[in-house]
Order: C-alpha cells, then sequence, then structure tokens
C-alpha cells in the first residue's frame, strides 16, 4: 500500500482551498460589490495621485531654478529676465500688500453682511439677498478685470485718490501720482471678489451655533447685538477658518488683478503706485518665456504659490470643519 | 431683606441704540454688497448689448476696424466644457460616491481633506501644471490640454458635492434595498444615485458654471485661436481669453466687443445657474 | 442642607394648606391667555395665580404647553416667528404684553434655566458676571467678585470653583454647567426663575443636588419649574399645575394634587392611566 504522507505541497493546497478567498475581496462576499467598490476606490485614489503628481511635476520642472538661485530667489528686488536676474520678491510684496489690502477691506463688509443674513433679516428676505450675494462668486475673475479696467478705476482715479492724497499724502503710502491703476485698485477688486467666500463661510459657521446659546443670553436680558455677540463667540475659530479661506482665494487670484495692478515688478511703498503678483507674472510671462531657466523660474513661482495656498486653505478648513463639524458649504471656494 | 435689584444704574437706552445702529450697519453692509453686484451685472448689460448682433455671435475676430465677432470663441469654449465635462463628471461623481457610500476611516478623511483644500488651489498652478504634463511633450497647445485643465479643476468641486448629495439620502433606503438581498453594488446605482440624481447633477451643472469662466489655465494650455477648431491637438480660442486679449488691448472698437463677448459669457452662466434653480424647485 | 432621603412633601406646604398663600398678592398672575403658533393655538385660555416665594410645578404629558406657557413668562416666545400672544400676563400687577413694555429689563427680573445646560464659551467667572456686566449691575471690580461669588454660593458650586474661576466653563461636568447656569440666572438677582426641565439631562446624583437647591432657593425667589417627572414635582414643588392638550386642568396645592386632586383628569393621569 503506497501511501503519501502529507508533503508542503498539498498542505499549502488544503489551507489555500480552505480560505474563503471571496470574503476577504468584499464584506460581502459578492463579486459585483468588490468590482464596484474597487473602481469606486481608484478613483478615489485619483484624486490623492492628481495632487501628488502636481507636486512632483510642478517640483520637477522647477528644479533647475531652485537649484539655480536657492533661497534667495524670494528675497532677490530684481527681475530682469533678459539679464537672467530672477529676484522674485517684487512679486511676493505685491501679492502679500494686495491680499492684505483686500482682506482689510473685506472682512468688515463680509461680517456684516453675515450677520445680516443669519440674526437680523427676516426669512422671506434673507433668501433673495443671499442668493444675490452668490451670484457676485459667479462673475468669473477675467470679468471682475474688465469692470476695473473700465469703471472702477477711472472711479478710483477721479474720486478717492485725490481726496486720500489731499487727507494723506504725508503718509508714504499715499503718495505719487494717482492713475487708478495699482495696489489700491487691486486691493479693492480682490475684496469685492473675496466678500460672497467669507460671508458664505461665515453664514454657515453662525448658523451652526446652538440656539441654546442665544436663548442663555437673553433670558439675562441682553439686547440683539449683545446676543449676536455671543453668537459670535462661539463662532470663533471658524470665522478666523472664513477669513483664512478669504486670504487663500485672494492670493490665488490672477486675471482681475492681472488687469488692474500694473504689473511692474517694482516695490514702492505707495499703494497708488503699480505692482506685480505672483499669479499676475506667470499668467503674463508664461507663454513669452525664452529659454529653460526663464521657464523654470516661473514653473517655481508657480510652485511657491501651490504650496503656499495648499497650506493656507489646509489650516482654514480644519478651522472651519472644528466649529461647523464637516457640514459647511461645498464647493463655495 | 428684599435681595431684588433695581434696574441697571446705566441708562438702558444706550444699549437699545447700540443694538439699533448695529442693525443699521449690517443692513448698510447687505445693500452695499448687493449695490455693487447691480452696478457691475448692469455695466456689462449696458456696454454690452450695443455691440451685440448675429454677426458677432458667428463671425471669427478680425483686426481692427474689421469688425469681427466670437462666433470661434463660443464654439471653443462650448467644445472645452464638453472635454471638461468628459473628464471631471465620471471622476468626480465616482469619487464622491466612494467617499459617501464606504468613507469611513483614514483614507476617506485624507480624501476628503485633500478634495476641499485642491478647490482652492488657484488655477493658475492647475494650468502650469497641465503645461508641463501635456504642452510640454507635445511641443504644442491643444483643446485636449484645456480641457484636462478645466476638468482637474472640476474634480473636487464634484466630489464633494456628490458626497454631500449622497449623504442626505436616508439610510433606511439603503437599509430596505439591502434587506431584500441586494448586494452593495446594486443598492447605490439602483436605488440611493437615482434618489439623488438631480442633486447630482445640480452639483455637476454648478461646477460646469464655474469652469466656463476660468481664464488663467488656459492661457497657456488651449492657448487661444482666431479660427474655428474642433481638434482636440490643435489650440482653440475661448471667450474668457478673447475678454481677456481684447480687454487689455488699446483699441476701443476690441473694448466695445470685450463687453459684448461678456455678455454672451454671463448668459451662458447665468442660463446654466437658473436652470439649476428650476430643476431643483420641481422636484419639490 | 437636606438630609440624604428627600421628604415627600415640600418644607411648608404639608398641614397648613393655602391660607399662607391665598393671602399674600399673587407674584405672576395670568388671566385668558390664548397662544398661537401661527395658527395653531397652543395654549387655551389659561387662568392661573403664581405667589411669591413659593415653588410651583407645571406637569403634564408631552407636548401639553407647558413649556410654551413657561416662556410666556418671560416673552422667550418672541424670538420664535409668527408667535401670537393673547391675555394677560400680570406680574407685580404691570401685564407685561403690554405695548412699550421693556422686554430686556424683563428678562432681567425674570430669569430662566434651561432643559440642557448652555454656558457660554467663556470662563466660569465670565459666565456668572455676564449678566451683571451687560445690564451694569456694578460699578467696580471688587462688587463684580463679590456678586459672582454670592451667586455662586447660592448655587451650591463655590466650594467646588472657587480656585478655577478662570478656566473655561465647558470643561465642567454636566450637573457642574447646569448649576452654573442657575449661578449665571441668579446673579442679576431675579425675582421670578423660571426652570424648564432642569434636571432631565443629568443623573440621579446630579438631579439631587439640583432638587436640594431649588428647595433652598425659595426663601428668596419665586420659583416656577417644568418637569415630566411627577416624583420630582412631589419632592420640590409647594403647589402644581397640571396641563393636559394646551389647558389648564388643574391647580392645587402639590400635597393635595399627589393624594386628592380634584379633577378626574388629574388622577388618571397621576396614576399613570396614560402620558
Amino acid at each position: 500500500m503506497y501511501h503519501q504522507p502529507p508533503g508542503p505541497a498539498t498542505e499549502y493546497g488544503a489551507r489555500f482551498r480552505a480560505w474563503d478567498w471571496r470574503r476577504a475581496l468584499s464584506p460581502t462576499g459578492n463579486v459585483g460589490d468588490a468590482v464596484f467598490r474597487g473602481a469606486l476606490f481608484c478613483c478615489a485614489l485619483l484624486l490623492v495621485a492628481v495632487v501628488v503628481l502636481m507636486f512632483v511635476e510642478i517640483g520637477s520642472n522647477a528644479r533647475l531654478s531652485v537649484a539655480g538661485f536657492g533661497f534667495s530667489f524670494l528675497t532677490g528686488r530684481e527681475w530682469d529676465p533678459v539679464q537672467g536676474e530672477f529676484g522674485a520678491l517684487p512679486f511676493v510684496y505685491g501679492t502679500v500688500v494686495s491680499s492684505l489690502l483686500g482682506l482689510l477691506l473685506a472682512v468688515p463688509f463680509s461680517l456684516g453682511v453675515a450677520i445680516f443674513l443669519v440674526e437680523q433679516a427676516p426669512r422671506r428676505l434673507a433668501r433673495p439677498v443671499a442668493f444675490l450675494v452668490e451670484l457676485l462668486a459667479a462673475i468669473p475673475s477675467v470679468v471682475y478685470g474688465l469692470w476695473g479696467i473700465f469703471v472702477l478705476a477711472p472711479f478710483l482715479r477721479e474720486h478717492v485718490g485725490p481726496p486720500l492724497q489731499k487727507a494723506f499724502g504725508w503718509l508714504p503710502l499715499f503718495q505719487g501720482t494717482v492713475t487708478g491703476i495699482g495696489l489700491m485698485t487691486g486691493g479693492v477688486i480682490l475684496a469685492i471678489m473675496v466678500t460672497p467666500i467669507i460671508t458664505a463661510v461665515v453664514r454657515d459657521v453662525l448658523a451652526a451655533v446652538p440656539v441654546s446659546q442665544r436663548e442663555a443670553a437673553l433670558a439675562l436680558g441682553a439686547t440683539k447685538w449683545e446676543t449676536t455677540r455671543i453668537v459670535l463667540a462661539n463662532g470663533g475659530p471658524g470665522i478666523a477658518g472664513a477669513i483664512i479661506l478669504g486670504l487663500g482665494r485672494a492670493v490665488g487670484e490672477t486675471m482681475a488683478v492681472t488687469m488692474v495692478i500694473g504689473n511692474r515688478p517694482e516695490i514702492s511703498a505707495s499703494l497708488f503706485e503699480p505692482s506685480y503678483t505672483i499669479a499676475s507674472v506667470i499668467a503674463n510671462e508664461f507663454t513669452e518665456a525664452t529659454g529653460d531657466l526663464y521657464l523654470s523660474a516661473l514653473v517655481e513661482l508657480g510652485l511657491v504659490l501651490f504650496l503656499v495656498t495648499f497650506l493656507i486653505n489646509g489650516a482654514a478648513r480644519l478651522l472651519v470643519w472644528s466649529v461647523t463639524r464637516g457640514t459647511s458649504g461645498v464647493g463655495r471656494a | 431683606m428684599s435681595r431684588a435689584d433695581t434696574a441697571g444704574r446705566r441708562p438702558r437706552r444706550g444699549r437699545r441704540a447700540v443694538s439699533a445702529l448695529m442693525t443699521m450697519l449690517t443692513a448698510a453692509c447687505a445693500l452695499l454688497v448687493v449695490g455693487i453686484l447691480v452696478l457691475i451685472l448692469g455695466y456689462i448689460a449696458w456696454q454690452g448689448v450695443s455691440s451685440l448682433s448675429l454677426q458677432f455671435l458667428t463671425d471669427t475676430p478680425k483686426p481692427v476696424g474689421e469688425g469681427g465677432g466670437v462666433g470661434n470663441a463660443i464654439v471653443g469654449t462650448l467644445l472645452l466644457l464638453a472635454l471638461a465635462s468628459v473628464i471631471g463628471l465620471p471622476v468626480g461623481i465616482a469619487a464622491g460616491v466612494y467617499l459617501a457610500e464606504f468613507g469611513r476611516g483614514w483614507f476617506a478623511g485624507a480624501v476628503r481633506f485633500i478634495a476641499d483644500t485642491l478647490t482652492g488651489v488657484p488655477s493658475i498652478v492647475t494650468g502650469v501644471f497641465v503645461y508641463t504634463l501635456i504642452v510640454l511633450p507635445m511641443r504644442q497647445f491643444s483643446a485636449l490640454a484645456g480641457g484636462v485643465a478645466l476638468g482637474l479643476i472640476m474634480i473636487p468641486i464634484v466630489t464633494r458635492t456628490t458626497e454631500e448629495m449622497l449623504r442626505l439620502v436616508p439610510t433606511s433606503l439603503r437599509e430596505g434595498a439591502l434587506a431584500l438581498g441586494a448586494p452593495q453594488w446594486r443598492v447605490t446605482t439602483g436605488v440611493v444615485l437615482p434618489a439623488a440624481a438631480s442633486g447630482i447633477a445640480t452639483g455637476a451643472m454648478l461646477a460646469v458654471a464655474r469652469v466656463s469662466g476660468e481664464t488663467a489655465p488656459l492661457l497657456f494650455t488651449a492657448f487661444g485661436s482666431r479660427f474655428f477648431n474642433v481638434y482636440l491637438d490643435q489650440p482653440v480660442a475661448s471667450l474668457t481669453v478673447q475678454i481677456f486679449n481684447y480687454a487689455v488691448s488699446p483699441y476701443d472698437e476690441w473694448h466695445a466687443q470685450a463687453w459684448a463677448a461678456t455678455l454672451v459669457l454671463m448668459a451662458l452662466i447665468l442660463v446654466i445657474n437658473l436652470s439649476v434653480r428650476l430643476l431643483t424647485r420641481k422636484k419639490f | 442642607m437636606m438630609t440624604a432621603t428627600v421628604p415627600v412633601l415640600a418644607p411648608g406646604a404639608g398641614g397648613e394648606q393655602s391660607p399662607r398663600h391665598e393671602a399674600a398678592p399673587a407674584k405672576i398672575s395670568v388671566r385668558g391667555l390664548d397662544f398661537y403658533y401661527g395658527r395653531a393655538q397652543a395654549l387655551h385660555s389659561i387662568s392661573i395665580d403664581i405667589p411669591g416665594r413659593v415653588v410651583m410645578a407645571f406637569i403634564g404629558p408631552s407636548g401639553c404647553g407647558k413649556s410654551t406657557f413657561l416662556r410666556t413668562l418671560n416673552r422667550m416666545n418672541d424670538t420664535i416667528p409668527a408667535t401670537r400672544a393673547e391675555g394677560r400676563v400680570l406680574i407685580d400687577g404691570q401685564d407685561i404684553y403690554a405695548p412699550g413694555v421693556d422686554v430686556v429689563e424683563l428678562r432681567r427680573k425674570v430669569g430662566m434655566v434651561f432643559q440642557k445646560s448652555n454656558p457660554f464659551p467663556k470662563s466660569i467667572f465670565d459666565n456668572v458676571a455676564y449678566g451683571l456686566r451687560i445690564n451694569r449691575l456694578t460699578d467696580s471690580r471688587s462688587e463684580l467678585q463679590g456678586r459672582v461669588e454670592e451667586a455662586l454660593k447660592d448655587a451650591a458650586l463655590w466650594s467646588e470653583v472657587k480656585d478655577r474661576l478662570k478656566s473655561s466653563a465647558l470643561g465642567l461636568s454636566g450637573g457642574q454647567q447646569q448649576r452654573l447656569c442657575i449661578a449665571r440666572a441668579l446673579a442679576v438677582r431675579p425675582e421670578v426663575v423660571l426652570m424648564d426641565e432642569p434636571a432631565s439631562a443629568l443623573d440621579p446624583i446630579a438631579t439631587q443636588k439640583i432638587e436640594e437647591l431649588i428647595v433652598g432657593l425659595k426663601r428668596q425667589y419665586t420659583i416656577v419649574i417644568v418637569t415630566h417627572n411627577m416624583q420630582q414635582a412631589a419632592r420640590v414643588s409647594d403647589r402644581t399645575a397640571f396641563f393636559w392638550l394646551g389647558k389648564l386642568v388643574e391647580v392645587n396645592d402639590t400635597e393635595k394634587m399627589f393624594t386628592n386632586p380634584d379633577e378626574k383628569l388629574t388622577e388618571d393621569y397621576i396614576t399613570g392611566r396614560f402620558g
């Protein structure tokens, strides 16, 4: 009687057959489920892959410039492609100042509108007004730019610049010739563009504050405004997040700013002088970049913009999420 | 001993006055913002109407003084939107479905976070990315590159709106189908998706409306053209780029055409937004 | 300080029935109150006298209007759109729904504690001081501190928080937060304290502390408490009012209400035949 003792091969074979491989694929053991879930998973993975790919692609194309200039890229004051000089400080300055100015102007008004919509206005008035404010966000950037060139710039040049200069001309901020094209116009148009976003997020934040907080204040004899201040205190981190979100949007805004800011790579203390932002220089000079170094420098600027906005938006989302628990308006930014 | 307190020592009228003042101020803010919107839209309508004509809508751009139109730009924009939708909608909706139906755990959280953050990345950065990815290897600008850029911008937006719409579908609906013995994938495709269909369609259309206004990424992907073009490997004109080029030119005639083109673009966006509102109102 | 076993009868209610309460003028006097949410009528012709310095309990099944009625007493329902009150609600002889009434001052005089504690996202001190600050009730920092300490002592919370007044109120336990809300309400020295199921979200030990507190507060304040827990009403209150479907069915001394009520409906509810 020839009897083969069970060797390794047969043992593994038995284990393989015993293992329920179908159940391992998906919780229900259904093949259709496994395929479905796998396909969807791939699409979700694609999102992550895209971001990673973006970093890699932009990063590698910027390598030439990064290697060539190092950190002095961001601190260099001269942007002269003809001479091979690529100092990005003027753009950093222009981006920072125009964005901060835009925020400075936008935040009080956005908060005011959001408070009006959530705390003050009767429901029938709040809905159409909210719709109109959101409509501001639907206007394309290039249209803002067009309006900026032909309506806003002349307006600032004739009715806002001169009075400001007369009153505050002793400040370096308000010196120089008022042409209507410059940092101030850029800041104002950014303010208009950023307002609907901040308003929308602050609205969500305030609406998420429980009614019990308002009632607690009212029951102690608070006026409407005092009650609103309690609501604002509750929404603190969320409001901060909304403002940072607006900052992120302002930093990346391209077309409208390009059309009204003058596009001169110079650092000047005056708000009336033309300036240049990171996004604008990319938009203007990308197609005319001659030479690998020039192009690489512009790509590096794109990388800077990418990283900065990624970080700003990440921080903002975390702050907003902490207050609204992830139910805030989606696709608003 | 009575511990009841008398009224506050400072006049209460001050507090009421402050409250009333703040109410007025916030209303004034709302008025200002709405006023600016009306100003902008009104100006566009006023300036744009004068240059609108059938010829304007069908002609290609001509040198200064010879008229011309944005016919090719309209076609180009529609082509780019179609391309972007083909790329962006399936992936975005699929990712949204994944997050809503299977999205528990750290991976889903990371995807959600990335999607949210991606919506805030400037579109010009996406343009730079697509330039290095497609334009450089192809050695030329193309409608494909422009469509891919716009599609990439659409994906995170569509993902999040899809997820939110699916989350609104009550769990009882899913459980009812599962209890009948349907596999998960059947439940999702046959019961949940149809229930959320109008909401998802709304999100998709809003994303399309959003990218129809994009200019920056197209500047160095689709680039622009003075001719009609439907080939994917050639540069193509678009309304937004055309408006930009006309606006920054020194010619009054082209400025007028820029306003008219703006009117056409705004009409397109408004049509999309309004039909979304109409769609959602009919359901409820 | 009450002993561990809380007596069924609140002190002062047993034996000597109504005379003491009837002789004093009613602190709150309601005549023919109808209340509407939009077109739906929630309260039907409520008439009741609430004497001063007693604990009055409102009982009844869910949705019978007891919370709605409580909130009419400090006009909290004004914050809900499309509500309407008809009839008269007199506090100290003055109709609080008359035109020209200062609602802000009314709410300082008639305080409220809510079902779920709702401390502000501020420190313990700032929570209690809030009412004092906005109503400008103190002149100096030391006076403010004194008032805060007094309120926390009245709410039986002082010993537990006196070393961490600056820490966030949200770090307290549920029962402590509710006592903080009571201290916050007491700080402005109201004359009436309305309590809407103040212990329903708390564990039994915390509930007991609150009930002891309520009985102790009766010496200085008029307290109206809404509760769905009949045993609680029997434990803490002097008078009880039974509501059903928006109508006031019976008002009586607590002891009588729970042993020999006048209305059959009341008896059915008390013995658990419905609700």
